[in-house]
């Protein structure tokens, strides 16, 4: 049993406090979607296509409906009714293709959910699936962007012949002025490759319908329950009062449990057809072929320059690989990218035109950055392309064009106002860091020797806290309840859904200090819909930039509450909310928390116009999105004989602005730069030409393992946002945004003595190792 | 068709009769009730359905139930004792070593093969003990500290 610390005097926000959530985590305990049973419950087994593109010409179920223990075999006929997978960002023009939960009559990706079986467990579903007859007439695919816009292409949706799904322009400035007074251009082709978010857990769902209450249960691993409530209540015509979503712990998402899925929709319908709980559990295979995918992306980048290296100007022509249909963000992901294109530079003309391909391919939408890793690894590649061609150093030339401490907030040339900064200070301290004269020395030297050593550096920026209403396709807000219970004991209910990021400790925290409680006082709650007030969700490094800002303002409001009730114990009308305890002013005499929780309870008198209990709810809606920057810095050495790439230093200096524990900050920095690292080094989602994912499963997709991996040295500067009062702006995307410009530029630079100007992710050493063995033949 | 099995997991016996396909993993998760252990792949490539098997780790999703008859097990939830966590546990919770939690259980089971057979792992020995279990939040850094920093509690 908990010791009871109602009063405390130490201050909580800053510290390194280990984590409240993990007691269940370490001890195997803890609830996820897999570990739900209920009394009668099903199993599901999805039968998805193994082609890429085919019509259907027949499906034969008679063997699998006939199969001891299997209840129920539905296709896509059946499900009409069902609805379709939701798409909520909207631009001029798009063309949205029609997902229904099961194919009706055609197949457009591998994984395609076709049929699914319901049996009494999942060994007996799966049996079931494989009985199952499908007779697919198979066409050729497209699973490339670029062939995909090409004349001719295979048509991913008949209806659209072209394959573009949208065009979008958007432009600041005057880039042709300015191109037409550059000293210098540099363009470059640069690929952000199609990356698989890979959750340790896979995606599950329980949907449970109570008929006689006309409620559903949906338990789902989501990072946005609410978000799937309104979205499945409504295509499947459910009462939203009577439609309670729960994410229970959750295992993981990196924006890919963002979507509201087929299954989510799928698994509610059948708990109403067959008045059971039903469970799907995806299988890894699935989690490969059927989740979202990140990035893909083709850039075509040109900047431009004068000769001191000032930028005066960027295009950019992005090709977007869509996928064969949208999940909620598709669309909308390359359009962060060009938010973003300028980076941390001044550059005051830009150009952007995205084009959005369909491919016979899993959807891409919101992994881990979505949208600013790549815009990052444009520019931080174009600046450092821009310095070789210029012969200026790269952090000279990325110093030059910095914005300038005196001009925030600042307005960019795509319609963002960067809150503040102090662009420079992340990478000088990396510098500092790293010893960065005395690098490039040593650089020389190996270079002598035959070695090829290299420096990279990136300095990031970031739009994170998503974000104000209006720039957001579902809101931007997010709420927080805070409850004193009459024993003194305080419950926070937010509306966003951690699944790794512990809010459950840093809400605590500043839960704590601003009621002058101990942490161990402080409950924090979240993820069920008919608990906590309507939320938008954990993503896009929001949390506690607007879910603590929320909490925050409800901690006032109760704080006003509180001290009424101790003045009015106190009789007095001036007094101090500190330390746990209401103290008069005047006098010094002073009454606990737990005792002015009694009586706001008890209610045998109350403070003029004051209604009884001690709860209070605030949805605070941001102005302004937040801009976390910092600078990466990377010292590798490319082996010549094996083109492997050695990490010898990993420096990673962060600013997202005050830091309410360090511990869970560098957990995320770690984090984060394990999959930028990950990107710019090994993983890629490789499809064939007829549209099969070769990656498809742990033994062909790289994920970082433990001993690929670098020790990172972790460094802040802390700049406060003016955007929110906590002065906090986010953490959870910036490794990723970092680590891939910072990694590759420093590989280039170990092979620029070949004549290396550019390479494409990921830096595989096959790839190295040709490349090595080519300029030496040369 | 069943085959009876009688296993002892976290020092208690089990009797059942199971199908000869059923893997261990399933068994312990759906049969015997212990979710702790983890299906992250069903393909022995993530490690967190780790569990230990006659003294030694192993991937639960790729042993099948009655190859465990007359063995003895230990799952996540039987390394803490008393209502005492293991200081592999505490050493975990302290470092910060984990984030979402779900390959945990897998972690902590291999950390204790590592810490059996060595008692004072230098950080290399760590990641190479360590790359059979993947992780994707942490990027590792905590996962090692926290190795090191139950080897340190050993050795005191």
């Amino acid at each position: 049993m908990a010791t009871t610390t109602i009063t405390k005097t130490e201050k909580l926000v800053g510290k390194r406090i280990r984590r409240r959530e993990d007691p269940r985590l370490i001890t195997g305990t803890a609830t996820y979607v897999d570990d739900i049973k209920m009394p009668g419950m099903l199993y599901a087994a999805i039968l998805r296509s193994p082609h890429a593109a085919a019509k259907i010409r027949s499906i034969d179920i008679s063997k699998a409906k006939a199969l001891k223990g299997v209840h129920a075999v539905f296709v896509g006929e059946d499900t009409k009714d069902a609805g379709a997978v939701p798409c909520a960002a909207s631009l001029p023009g798009l063309r949205v293709p029609h997902h229904n939960v099961l194919a009706i009559d055609r197949v457009y990706l591998v994984g395609h959910p076709v049929a699914v079986v319901v049996a009494t467990d999942r060994y007996i579903a799966r049996d079931g699936a494989e009985l199952i007859e499908v007779d697919y007439e198979v066409e050729s695919a497209v699973a490339d962007p670029e062939k995909a816009l090409a004349p001719g292409a295979h048509a991913v949706h008949p209806q659209w012949p072209d394959n573009v799904a949208f065009n979008f322009h958007q432009e600041g400035g005057d880039v042709a002025k300015a191109f037409a007074e550059a000293d210098v251009i540099v363009k470059q082709r640069i690929v952000s490759q199609r990356l698989i978010p890979n959750s340790m857990e896979t995606r599950g769902v329980v949907a449970d319908w109570r008929a006689a209450d006309r409620t559903m249960n949906l338990y789902t691993s989501t990072q946005a329950p609410h978000l799937v409530r309104s979205l499945v209540a409504q295509i499947l015509g459910l009462e939203e009062n009577r439609f309670r979503v729960v994410a229970p712990e959750v295992g993981g998402g990196f924006g890919a449990k963002i979507q509201t899925y087929a299954e989510e929709i799928l698994l509610a319908w059948i708990s109403m057809k067959l008045q059971k709980p039903v469970k799907w559990i995806e299988s890894r295979r699935e989690n490969f072929t059927c989740t979202i995918h990140g990035r893909g992306h083709v850039d075509f980048y040109e900047i431009a320059a004068k000769r001191d290296g000032t930028i005066l100007g960027i295009k950019l022509k992005l090709i977007q690989d869509l996928g064969a249909y949208f999940t909620i963000l598709t669309p909308g992901i390359p359009t962060l990218s060009v938010l973003m294109m300028p980076g941390l530079y001044r550059t005051p003309n830009i150009s952007a035109d995205i084009v959005g391909a369909f491919t016979n391919c899993s959807p891409t939408d919101a992994y881990r950055g979505a949208g600013r890793p790549e815009a990052t690894h444009g520019i931080e590649r174009m600046v450092d392309m821009l310095a070789a061609e210029l012969k200026m150093d790269p952090a000279e030339i990325r110093l030059k064009n910095f914005v300038r401490n005196e001009e925030f907030p600042f307005p960019t040339a795509t319609g963002l106002v960067y809150d503040t900064g102090d662009y420079s200070a992340p990478l000088k301290k990396a510098m500092d860091m790293a010893d960065y004269d005395k690098l490039r020395k040593e650089q020389a030297e190996a270079r002598k020797q035959g070695r090829y050593m290299g420096i990279g550096l990136c300095a990031y920026g970031e739009i994170c806290a998503f974000g104000p209403s209006p720039a957001t396709p579902a809101g931007g807000w997010e709420s927080a309840t805070v409850k004193i219970e009459p024993s003194g004991q305080v419950t926070v209910l937010t509306g966003i859904s951690p699944h790794g990021q512990g809010e459950e400790t840093t809400f605590a925290q500043i839960t704590g200090d601003e009621l002058g409680v101990g942490i161990d006082d402080v409950l924090v709650l979240h993820g069920d819909t008919s608990m906590v007030p309507y939320g938008i969700g954990t993503f896009g490094s929001r949390s506690t930039a607007v879910g603590g800002t929320a909490l925050y303002y409800a901690l006032q409001d109760l704080k006003a509450k509180v001290k009424k009730f101790g003045a009015m114990l106190l009789e007095s009308e001036d007094v101090t909310l500190a330390g746990g305890k209401c103290t008069d002013n005047k006098t010094g005499k002073s009454v606990g928390f737990k005792e002015i929780a009694a009586a706001a309870y008890r209610a045998m008198k109350l403070p003029p116009n004051t209604e009884p209990g001690l709860v209070a709810t605030h949805f605070w809606e941001p102005s302004n999105f937040t801009f976390p920057f910092g600078a990466h810095l990377v010292v590798t050495e490319v082996n010549g004989e094996t083109g492997d790439v050695a990490i010898k230093r990993y420096i990673a200096v962060d600013d997202c602005g005050n830091i309410l524990n360090p511990l869970i900050v560098d957990g995320q920095v770690h984090g984060g730069v394990a999959q930028g690292i990950g990107q710019a080094l090994w993983e890629q989602a490789v499809y064939d030409d007829n549209g099969q994912l070769v990656t498809g499963e742990f033994m062909d997709y790289t994920m970082p393992r433990a001993h690929m991996m670098p020790w990172i040295e972790s460094a802040h500067t802390v700049t406060p946002t003016p955007v929110n009062p906590l002065g906090v702006k986010g953490v959870g995307e910036a490794g990723t945004i970092g680590a891939s410009p910072a990694v590759v530029n420093s590989v280039v630079d170990a092979l620029s003595t070949l004549g290396v100007k550019h390479l494409d992710m990921p830096l595989t050493p096959e790839k190295l190792w040709k490349l090595i063995s080519a300029g030496r033949q040369a | 068709m069943t085959e009876s099995i009688t296993v002892n997991i976290n020092g208690t016996t089990y009797s059942h009769d199971v199908e000869p396909r059923l893997l261990l993993i399933h068994y312990l998760r759906e049969v015997v009730g212990l979710t702790g252990p983890h299906i992250g792949c069903e393909t022995s490539l993530c490690g967190a359905c780790t569990v230990e098997l006659n003294g030694k780790a192993v991937k639960s999703c790729a042993v099948f139930a009655i190859q465990c008859d007359g063995a003895k097990i230990l799952t996540i939830e039987g390394m803490a004792a008393n209502g005492k966590l293991h200081k592999i546990q505490e050493a975990f919770w302290n470092e910060h070593g984990l984030q979402c939690g779900f390959c945990t259980p897998g972690m902590i089971m291999t950390t204790k093969q590592i810490l059996d057979r060595n008692p004072n792992p230098t950080d290399q020995e760590i990641r190479h003990g360590l790359e059979g279990n993947l992780c994707r939040c942490t990027g590792y850094q905590h996962i090692v500290n926290a190795v090191k920093a139950a080897a340190k509690v050993a050795g005191a």
